[in-house]
């Protein structure tokens, strides 16, 4: 379990970081919190040519608010992320999600960037930026590009983001005042990778969901919008029919992966009972407002 | 009930046995200044990485080394072959004790045939372990893949390939006890119950993983070993035999040792590769597993399926039990402590605890193309106390008789003792009615069951469970090891000295792993001569400094080694006490040790220290008479006399909360209350309950070793295979029942496995409680959320 030798090379800037991502294509890896990519190394189940270590490019990090959006730089990590007021109040989703990111010690050295950019299909952040209709910025020598949250995440480990860009900012709505939001994850062991989870996002009035987003992972190769499971729940009172017919409509809406953790079968009725808990919980919270 | 055993030395006012005081080796670790073998660094060390088969099962075609032999730092490269050339010859993983097992001979890295995925196939040497895997990348090997044996429900059928078709078939053992009539207590019965269990594989997941540091000085042709191991004489026996070095030229050192439940009292053929590597370089040569080499390479254990049958009364008393055990082994017996201790184990203790005279039960061990099996914490008595403690809380169901209650009626009374068990065993001295009404009181029994009700009318489903158990610990040379030809002590030995400065120097065979064996040693020293803790320095795990003994396994360390220390230290003491009423012109009898000094008995004032007579023993030998022909030392061996081992008791007790929606458990309490005789330690008896605890949790809820169809291991990280975590873990009250031992003056008996054998039963049993209502029932083991959740028909 030691890396096979590759060239390493510690970007000065962000200028310099794009420059040798062109340069290198897919030989070159970017290294951010390495809290993936180095056990992948170590196990020789990636082998790069080049990392290209983008840690102390300073101007890649933080977390500001402007015009109502929250803009959080890609080499932002978790445990800033977690303790931003800036997020707790604009973004409890997120705020509520970061509980279930991993352990402590990753979450010192681990990033949202990192996260977003190598879209693991069981990972929180990637789900909340779908569920929050982020927009993510990418970076290449050729400038600029922003790519909605819904046309990023395009399968297993793919994303819309090309070999030589660079995600340099996530650019989240904040929520809105009269908005509600809840995030569950079901875990064998507190901080593992999901079986199934939901991050969901609603407007309510009299128990009625008028807006809603309900966005799943840990089941499917990528974050995965409910939209028939939404369907049946907008503009409808909430009612023990009304969580049946969102769970019977994801059926639909979901394709879930067989693996270790349980048979597709089985993260379906997970995700089904997430489902009706989130629905429950958004009720709860938009009462208690 | 407690026997009476006269008081002893041990019983005074301030001993220090029954104390609990912290680990030196703790200050050490927390400090980060262990010092475990991969710290120790000699100059111009090389490190060994291998090529290891990826298939299940595969003729070895061809081998091509020449491209790695080139890559810069390589110092050898070597093949199973060359390898067998320096070895005396293969192992075969069988005892005589275990009467017709066969095992195929098996080479220290694969030649012909690989026969799991993992078996070593070619050793790398380089400079730096980076460099050795970077070479390893670069060896050729063509294979012919081979059909593999999956199943062992199926390994026996005709038509199932045959692993090692020199012996005929898959069967590695079969074996069936029976006493009394079963078939006619079962005709007789009110109620039968039967279920089918299943366990899937485990391994030990020690925090250091397997480590050896190898290094052969040519001129004196002395080999020095050090190795993160539990029983270091035995590595030298079979280290020496296996490479053709005189076992005396063979030191073997372990070090601090980061865990070991069991994986490390086993030889590996990696570990023999990289020491012939060392002899053949004359270099240091290091092997560290890394984390997939654990997995893909450790010994696996409890993967078993077991039929079980249970007869009772109406009036809820048991009158058989029967089972029928198929046991999953790997491609060969693991050398030299076999992969069928594990089958016998769960025959020796399924119902133990309980009164009945009838019992049958028989096993069979397959081989597999996966890893070989072996002991592993507690070995068998997971499944045994599983499978029996189950059937007993179904039984009790169907009788409509609380299974708290259906135990108390069927245990074995606290006064019967000796007596002989359902599986032909001799118990004596244990404490089933004391450990379970002290349970019924510590759990609040009748309290959590209201308050279990009270949750079910909230739709909250809260499960309360039992298991009482026994467990084997401390083996004696009547059973298995010794009586089996393998080069295993039974017995313990301690060597202890008085030094010219008054202080002790203590040498046991027994060896630390992190649980405090040390320390206890040192206890109980300290304690029998009447000097500080202070004055005290045990020795352990170096076979040039310590007599010999069979190390730390089976829960021996305190029940052997501190017998040994004791007896050692009170030589030790008559001659001091003798030396001192020489030149006090007193009778040793009248004089005491206390606190270092000699006394009279009954008094605190000094009369001599003993830093006077070591001073006078040592350096002033002519002031005593030439009569006394001291030797300030002594040197004691222990061993049981007849007894297979010694056994204790106990019982357990589980409060879980099961979500039947999501088929995930969240366990709420634990207790454990067991009587391990004389605690020397209390903190550290408690954590090596809890720590068992966890270990048992841990299979019953998470680990498994996961094989595909073609044999490939699926979950070979930390990542997929699930260790539990402090999290998820509840509180564990322990309570200690102290029934002294009568085979030993200590009356120490084993604890560091008690945890680990009923925790599996007790949380199933809990989690069944939970879900009675619905209709469901679990049993298979791990419990995965998918598990309930198809127990509860909801996938």
């Amino acid at each position: 379990m030691k890396a096979p030798k590759f060239n390493y090379i510690r970007a000065e800037s962000r200028q310099q970081a794009l420059e040798l991502l062109d340069q290198l294509g897919e030989d070159g890896r970017i290294l951010a919190g390495g809290q993936s990519l180095m056990p992948t190394l170590n196990m020789r189940l990636s082998q790069p040519g080049t990392l290209i270590d983008i840690n102390k490019v300073t101007d890649l990090s933080g977390i500001t608010l402007e015009d109502g959006i929250v803009r959080i730089g890609a080499m932002t990590r978790h445990v800033e992320v977690a303790n931003s007021p800036i997020i707790a109040e604009n973004l409890p989703l997120i705020a509520e999600a970061m509980q279930h990111v991993a352990h402590h010690a990753v979450r010192n050295r681990g990033t949202i960037g990192g996260s977003i950019a190598l879209a693991d299909p069981a990972a929180e952040m990637p789900a909340c930026v779908l569920a929050l209709g982020a927009t993510l910025v990418v970076e290449s020598i050729n400038g600029r590009r922003e790519i909605a949250a819904e046309d990023y995440f395009k399968g297993l480990y793919e994303t819309a983001r090309a070999a030589n860009e660079l995600l340099v900012e996530i650019l989240i709505p904040a929520e809105k005042s009269d908005n509600v939001s809840v995030f569950l994850e079901l875990a064998q062991r507190h901080g593992d990778f999901a079986m199934a989870g939901l991050a969901c996002v609603a407007r309510v009035s009299n128990k009625t969901f008028e807006e809603l987003r309900l966005v799943y992972f840990g089941s499917e190769d990528r974050p995965t919008l409910g939209a028939g499971a939404i369907a049946a729940v907008v503009g409808q009172t909430w009612s023990a029919e009304c969580k049946e017919a969102a769970a019977n409509a994801l059926a639909d809406d979901l394709d879930p992966m067989t693996n270790l953790q349980g048979s597709a079968a089985m993260k379906l009725h997970l995700q089904k009972v997430l489902t009706g808990r989130a629905l429950d919980a958004a009720i709860e919270r938009a009462e208690a407002v | 009930m407690n026997k009476e055993t006269p008081l002893t030395l041990l019983d005074k006012p301030n001993s220090y046995v029954g104390r609990t005081l912290s680990r030196d080796a703790a200050k050490r670790a927390v400090a980060g200044r262990g010092r475990y073998t991969d710290d120790i660094m000699p100059a111009r060390t090389l490190h060994a990485a291998f090529v290891r088969s990826p298939y299940g099962h595969a003729k070895i075609l061809s081998i091509d080394v020449e491209a790695a032999k080139q890559q810069q730092g390589v110092a050898l490269v070597m093949t199973g072959a060359e390898l067998a050339e320096m070895c005396t010859g293969p192992w075969v993983g069988t005892l005589v004790c275990f009467d017709g097992m066969k095992s195929e001979p098996q080479h220290p890295m694969a030649i012909d045939r690989a026969c799991w995925q993992g078996e070593p196939v070619v050793m790398v040497v380089a400079t730096s372990r980076a460099e050795a895997e970077d070479a390893a990348e670069l060896v050729t090997v063509e294979y012919e893949e081979l059909p593999v044996v999956i199943d062992k429900e199926t390994a026996l059928d005709p038509g199932t390939p045959i692993i090692h078709p020199n012996l005929g078939d898959n069967l590695a053992f079969e074996k069936t006890i029976e006493t009394g009539d079963v078939e006619k207590a079962v005709a007789e019965a009110d109620i039968v119950i039967e279920d089918t269990f299943t366990f899937g594989r485990h391994t030990a997941v020690s925090l250091e993983p397997r480590a050896l540091l190898a290094e052969y000085d040519p001129g004196t042709e002395r080999l020095t070993i050090h190795t993160s191991s539990q029983c270091p004489h035995m590595i030298q026996a079979v280290f020496a035999r296996t490479l053709g070095v005189p076992e005396h030229n063979v030191r073997i050192v372990a070090p601090d040792v980061g865990g070991s439940f069991g994986l490390k009292i086993h030889t590996f053929g990696d570990e023999i590769a990289a020491t012939a590597a060392a002899i053949k370089l004359a270099r240091p040569v290091k092997f560290i597993a890394d984390r997939l080499e654990s997995f893909a390479t450790d010994i696996h254990a409890r993967e078993n399926r077991v039929k079980g049958r249970i007869a009772v009364t109406k009036e809820g008393i048991i009158t058989s039990m029967d089972i029928d055990v198929r046991s999953g082994a790997g491609a060969y017996s693991q050398y030299p402590r076999t992969s069928v201790f594990e089958a016998n184990q769960i025959l020796n203790i399924t119902g133990g605890p309980y009164a009945h005279e009838n019992y049958r039960a028989s096993t069979q061990v397959v081989y597999l193309n996966k890893v070989p099996t072996s002991q592993y914490r507690a070995v068998g008595h997971p499944i045994g106390n599983t499978v029996g403690e189950s059937l007993v809380d179904q039984a009790a169901a169907a009788c409509g008789i609380d299974p708290m209650e259906f135990r108390r009626r069927n245990v074995m009374r606290d006064d019967s003792y000796p007596r002989i068990s359902a599986a032909g065993i001799e118990m004596r001295d244990l404490s089933h009615q004391q450990c379970l009404e002290t349970l019924v009181d510590r759990m609040g029994y009748d309290a959590l069951l209201e308050e279990q009700a009270e949750y079910r009318k909230k739709g909250i489903q809260r499960g309360i469970g039992i298991a009482a158990f026994i467990k084997g610990t401390a083996p004696g040379p009547a059973g298995y090891y010794g009586a089996g030809g393998a080069p295993i002590s039974s017995q313990d030995s301690c060597t202890i000295k008085l030094e010219p400065s008054g202080g002790v120097i203590c040498m046991v065979g027994v060896t630390d792993q992190g649980q405090g064996v040390d320390t206890v040693m040192g206890q109980i020293a300290a304690a029998t001569l009447g000097i500080p803790m202070e004055s005290v320095r045990v020795i352990e795990g170096d076979t040039d400094a310590v007599p010999y003994g069979g190390g730390t396994y089976a829960s021996r360390a305190t029940a052997i080694g501190g017998e040994a220390t004791y007896q050692a230290a009170m030589m030790l003491r008559a001659e001091i006490l003798e030396i001192a009423g020489v030149l006090l012109q007193a009778e040793p009898d009248t004089l005491d040790i206390l606190d270092g000094h000699v006394v009279d008995k009954g008094d605190s004032a000094s009369r001599i220290s003993l830093a006077e007579i070591g001073r006078i023993g040592h350096f002033q030998v002519a002031e005593l008479p030439n009569h006394i022909q001291h030797t300030l030392s002594a040197t004691y061996r222990f061993r049981l006399k007849d007894a297979l081992y010694i056994f204790t008791n106990g019982i357990q007790g589980a409060y879980v909360e099961v979500d039947t929606d999501t088929g995930f458990i969240k366990l709420l309490n634990h207790w454990v209350i067991e009587d391990c005789g004389r605690v020397i330690n209390p903190q550290l008896a408690d954590e090596q309950v809890r720590g068992g605890c966890v270990q048992g949790l841990g299979g019953a809820l998470y680990e498994e070793c996961v094989y595909d169809s073609a044999g490939q291991l699926q979950n070979a990280t930390l990542a997929d295979y699930l260790v539990p975590m402090a999290g998820e873990m509840p509180d564990i009250e322990v309570a200690h029942i102290q029934t002294h031992t009568g085979v030993s003056e200590l009356g120490a008996k084993g604890v560091g496995e008690s945890g680990t054998g009923a925790a599996p039963a007790v949380v199933m049993n809990a989690v069944n409680d939970a879900i009675r209502p619905f209709g469901g029932k679990v049993t298979a083991q791990p419990m995965s959320p998918e598990t309930i959740l198809k127990a509860l028909g909801k996938v």
